[in-house]
């Protein structure tokens, strides 16, 4: 329902974010979605076209990478998904386990074309 | 081609404002709650029924979110509370940017708690941080009891939830202790009381959570000002 306000804060954040590159172009975005956090991907790739089609980001590509909701166990330390809520520790069979991720959205990276070769170049962390 | 790492909050901006709110509010004390729930399932009830009967002496502010119309705060100005309307026209939500805005000449300091009352949605409230100390997830018998696990966020991210109009128990077929587990399969541990606003069944139990609420902020604030 809020997927347009979601897409327009991450074409913002790509806007301010390509001043830093005088002459380069923006050519994808990376957003990370988690379970939990409320955000239909369909909704809001649909958005994000309509809000970058015609403007000064028309083909901008957008990349999801959904979140599943993760558990630790605190007892041996495994990091698990959680698959209809069932949180017990698929390791030791601890029940009481702790909430490890899964309410992202959050801005991963930018790639963008700062010397017109167009071949990715990959920095830092993803 | 460069790849550039990001790493932020895609609602950055939002969580900036949300930030200062909440300083704010620790610093002169003030006990925010963000009410959530579907529509319908009582939140303007349960803040009629609260102001009714807050201990007296608290001092006790409501803002209240609708897409349309000023009648939630209409309801709640008998109270001679202060009241403020934010009408969204159209958005679902109320983020930080408009409870920043609609606190503008309301003195914080002289405030024991605030209300914020959210727009009836299950959905996009959970994804907009007001500044709160906690967010109250209202929950209705009329709904299903597989609610916490159709809306997870929400469920998640609340520090209580309150099981609304137990008067119609004996007349629906709704299943409280299944709610209730169910609810803890999204969120362990989660709180949960159950409260008729028609009637006032379960509602000392909500004053004394708010007491208690009321109580750590009022003593976090006197740690931090020794």
């Amino acid at each position: 329902m809020h997927e347009i306000g979601i897409a327009s804060s991450v074409l913002d954040a790509v806007r301010a974010e390509r001043a830093r590159y005088p002459g380069g172009r923006v050519c994808k975005v990376g957003v990370k979605v988690g379970e939990l956090g409320g955000v239909d991907c369909d909704a809001l790739r649909f958005c994000f076209d309509a809000l970058t089609r015609d403007t000064d980001l028309d083909g901008l590509e957008l990349e999801i990478e959904y979140c599943p909701l993760r558990h630790r166990c605190p007892a041996c330390d495994e990091t698990f998904a959680v698959e209809q809520f069932e949180t017990r520790c698929p390791r030791c069979g601890r029940l009481d386990t702790e909430f490890a991720g899964g309410d992202e959205l959050d801005l991963a990276y930018l790639e963008v074309d700062v010397d017109g070769s167009g071949t990715p170049r990959t920095q830092g962390a993803q | 081609m460069d790849r550039v790492p990001l790493e932020r909050k895609v609602l950055n901006e939002n969580d900036r404002i949300a930030a200062d709110l909440r300083a704010r509010f620790a610093a002169c004390g003030v006990l925010c709650l963000n009410l959530v729930s579907s529509p319908g399932a009582g939140k303007t009830s349960l803040l009629e029924r609260t102001l009714d009967g807050i201990a007296p002496g608290l001092r006790v502010a409501v803002l209240t979110g609708d897409i349309q119309t000023d009648h939630d705060a209409a309801r709640l100005a008998r109270f001679h509370f202060p009241v403020r309307q934010i009408t969204t026209g159209g958005t679902c939500h109320l983020d930080a940017r408009m409870v920043d805005r609609a606190l503008v000449g309301w003195p914080l300091e002289g405030l024991d708690i605030l209300f914020v009352e959210n727009v009836g949605n299950l959905v996009c409230p959970a994804g907009y941080d007001l500044g709160e100390e906690a967010k109250v997830v209202v929950l209705s018998v009329t709904e299903g009891e597989d609610k916490p696990l159709k809306y997870p966020g929400i469920f998640f991210r609340s520090s209580l939830m309150l099981l609304n109009k137990i008067d119609l128990l004996p007349f629906v077929p709704f299943d409280a202790d299944e709610a209730e587990r169910n609810a803890r399969r999204v969120h362990p541990g989660l709180p949960a009381l159950r409260v008729s606003t028609l009637t006032g069944a379960g509602l000392p139990d909500w004053f004394a959570w708010l007491g208690d609420r009321r109580r750590q902020v009022a003593l976090a604030r006197a740690a931090s000002s020794v």
